[in-house]
């Protein structure tokens, strides 16, 4: 961190939180004072947490189902197309029609799971606008105990509610045993 | 992650509740800043010497299979031993082998999250490691199995040059569909795994190398609890979707077998008695490779006893399934009345040339795994590695007995022959076993062998609602490093 923090925009604050249950009590206090760009980073998902940010359900599977519908439709497609309408291939005597639908399903069955697959991926990183190499967080070597054992809170100077000082004495409220203002990369 | 408890001043944390005593699947109190530095440890410092000493005969090993591949594409397929009547031979055997090794991996990443087997955490990762590696072992084989290696394309859905497409009802092309999405999504879902543990290498790296590349895999994560919630869904719905698709991997490969009207094959038996018995051979080679591991790098706390004795449990069961499968075999070829299927079998286990064959696998694989019904057997790991290594034969030699004794005896005796493997055979076999160990060795190298952050979601600890955090922090002086 350099001295001359004036002369960047802050990206927001983190507070480092003593443990699991110490950030889940102050995400439910951030959460009732109506912030709405910040995270609660953690070395694992923590059980609850997505209730103590107010946070719904993940739309992820709304896209794996979509994968898996395209998946399935394609096989159907390529297997009627190719051997009921464009070249019958008559072998030991099987049908070539409707009939022989059963010997489809593998094929329909492995290509829904690969495209569910692949939108699972996809999705994921869609959604989380990833890959991102830097990040103005990852400069702070306090927020970088997130993958360690430490547990951070990240408020965001976007967000409308943000001021530098409400905010940092709210974080120092909630028991935050270190807070850092962290400059933007700009 | 953490058992339901909502309100932390009344209840009573789950595991310390009365009745039901779990034993802990972290041993010794171990801090979450411990699992990192153990784990990532491996990665980040040197190797002990020993690993060495795998590594280097195990390249040496995978280089004879790019050897004998360069000659048996160069030559051609004869120098294989199979030919008329046993056509298959080790290639297939061996494809059947691999193939089922990897499914261990996949049970244990998908099957036992559906089920919250807490426990599955310290194994999955290199569980699935193990199963990248196996598929990559078996898919060598079917490739050059169709002996004209350049025309391999013609497994792809294209049409060939006279605008003839593949047959889409035939099990062999069932299988191609199956195992190479098999490896992919085992490939999607081993790394998804790996993101967060990824992040957790990068933020401790210290040159710019391991900086940038671990960077550039972590996809930049953060860990965030808005990044987690979809993490989370996308993993639950991997596993959902692993789950019927490693039943499916084997079951279709079990259709090359059973949709032929050989004796001793065309058995409704096959998928299920396939599964089973891939799970079997998968969790004896998954306890082949971690029993080693967890001495040489001091994983004792992470990977327990309890871990141990759970996946002898497993070999017990599907074991058992196993044995009750040959059993049925055998009454139902008396039970059908069918001659062939009758002859078939008495070839294989009273009179016939690979009757020894067919002992070694019952011995292997339904006598052996039986003394895992002692509760002190289980958790002694050199009883456990011997019986273990029994399995790992015993289920090569099941499918050495399903292909070559039933291909070696047709219906007409004027085609019966005898197959043995050419000297290509066998260093192409050995040559596997250099390749999935070097591979498993470099992962071990480059790539955490537990999952990082999963293990630190089963600590006690890790629950928002833990009540003893003043208790906890009095336990962990001095216990901490």
């Amino acid at each position: 961190m350099k001295e001359k923090t004036n002369s960047k925009p802050a990206y927001g604050y983190i507070a480092e939180f003593e443990n699991a249950t110490a950030i889940y009590h102050a995400a439910e206090k951030v959460r009732d004072a109506g912030f709405k760009r910040w995270d609660v980073h953690s070395p694992y998902p923590i059980h609850g947490m997505d209730a103590a940010m107010g946070l719904k359900k993940s739309w992820l599977s709304a896209l794996v189902l979509a994968g898996g519908a395209t998946g399935g439709l394609t096989a159907l497609f390529l297997q009627f197309f190719t051997q009921v309408n464009l070249y019958p291939t008559v072998v030991q005597g099987k049908p070539t029609d409707f009939s022989t639908l059963p010997a489809f399903f593998p094929v329909i069955f492995e290509l829904t799971i690969l495209l569910s697959a692949f939108a699972v991926l996809g999705g994921l990183l869609v959604i989380l606008l990833l890959p991102r190499l830097n990040h103005p967080l990852l400069a702070s070597k306090t927020f970088l105990k997130f993958s360690d054992d430490g547990f951070i809170m990240s408020i965001e100077a976007r967000d409308p509610k943000f001021s530098r000082e409400r905010t940092k004495e709210l974080l120092e409220s909630l028991g935050a045993t270190n807070v850092e203002l962290v400059e933007d990369e700009v | 992650m953490a058992k339901g408890t909502t309100d932390s001043k009344q209840t009573v944390h789950p595991s310390e509740a009365p009745g039901v005593k779990r034993e802990a699947l972290i041993l010794n109190n171990r801090s979450m800043s411990w699992i990192t530095d153990r784990v990532c440890g491996i990665v980040e410092n040197r190797q002990p010497f020993i690993w060495w000493i795998l590594f280097v005969p195990s390249v040496m090993l995978a280089a004879c299979l790019g050897y004998t591949l360069v000659y048996l594409v160069s030559t051609g397929i004869g120098v294989w031993g199979n030919n008329q009547p046993v056509a298959w031979g080790w290639a297939i055997v061996n494809f059947v082998f691999w193939i089922g090794i990897g499914h261990a991996g996949t049970l244990i990443s998908a099957i036992l999250f559906l089920t919250r087997q807490k426990w599955r955490t310290s194994v999955n990762r290199a569980a699935e490691a193990m199963t990248l590696f196996a598929v990559v072992c078996a898919g060598i084989y079917p490739g050059f199995h169709v002996g004209r290696f350049w025309m391999v394309w013609f497994l792809a859905p294209v049409p060939n040059s006279n605008e003839i497409w593949q047959n889409f009802k035939s099990p062999l092309l069932w299988d191609v569909f199956a195992v190479s999405t098999y490896f992919t999504v085992s490939v999607i879902f081993w790394y998804i795994g790996l993101i967060p543990d990824l992040a957790t290498l990068r933020d401790r790296a210290t040159t710019k190398v391991r900086k940038f590349l671990y960077g550039m895999f972590a996809l930049g994560w953060r860990g965030g609890n808005r990044a987690w919630k979809h993490y989370e869904m996308g993993y639950l719905l991997l596993a959902a979707l692993s789950t019927p698709l490693v039943l499916s991997v084997h079951s279709v490969v079990s259709f090359d077998f059973a949709t032929s009207i050989v004796p001793g094959w065309h058995t409704t038996i096959f998928p299920p008695y396939f599964v089973a018995g891939a799970v079997f051979g998968g969790f004896a080679m998954v306890l082949t490779l971690m029993i080693p591991i967890r001495s040489l790098y001091g994983l004792q706390d992470m990977f327990t006893l309890k871990h141990i004795d759970n996946m002898a449990k497993i070999i017990l069961l599907t074991g058992t399934i196993v044995g009750y499968a040959y059993i049925m075999e055998l009454f139902m070829a008396y039970f059908s009345g069918n001659k062939f299927e009758g002859d078939a079998f008495y070839l294989r286990i009273v009179n016939g040339p690979y009757t020894w064959a067919y002992a070694c696998m019952f011995f292997c694989n339904v006598i052996a795994p039986q003394i895992f019904w002692f509760d002190k057997i289980r958790r002694n790991l050199v009883v456990v590695f011997i019986v273990v290594m029994f399995v790992n034969a015993g289920m090569w030699f099941e499918r050495f007995v399903i292909i070559t004794t039933t291909l070696s005896r047709d219906f007409l005796p004027g085609q019966w022959g005898y197959y043995s493997p050419s000297w290509v055979e066998w260093l192409m076999f050995a040559g596997t076993f250099g390749l999935f160990m070097m591979l498993f060795l470099l992962f071990i190298r480059f790539l955490p062998v537990i999952a990082i952050s999963e293990v630190k979601g089963v600590l006690p600890e890790s629950d928002a609602h833990y009540p003893d955090w003043q208790k906890l922090k009095k336990g962990r002086v001095g216990a901490d490093v």
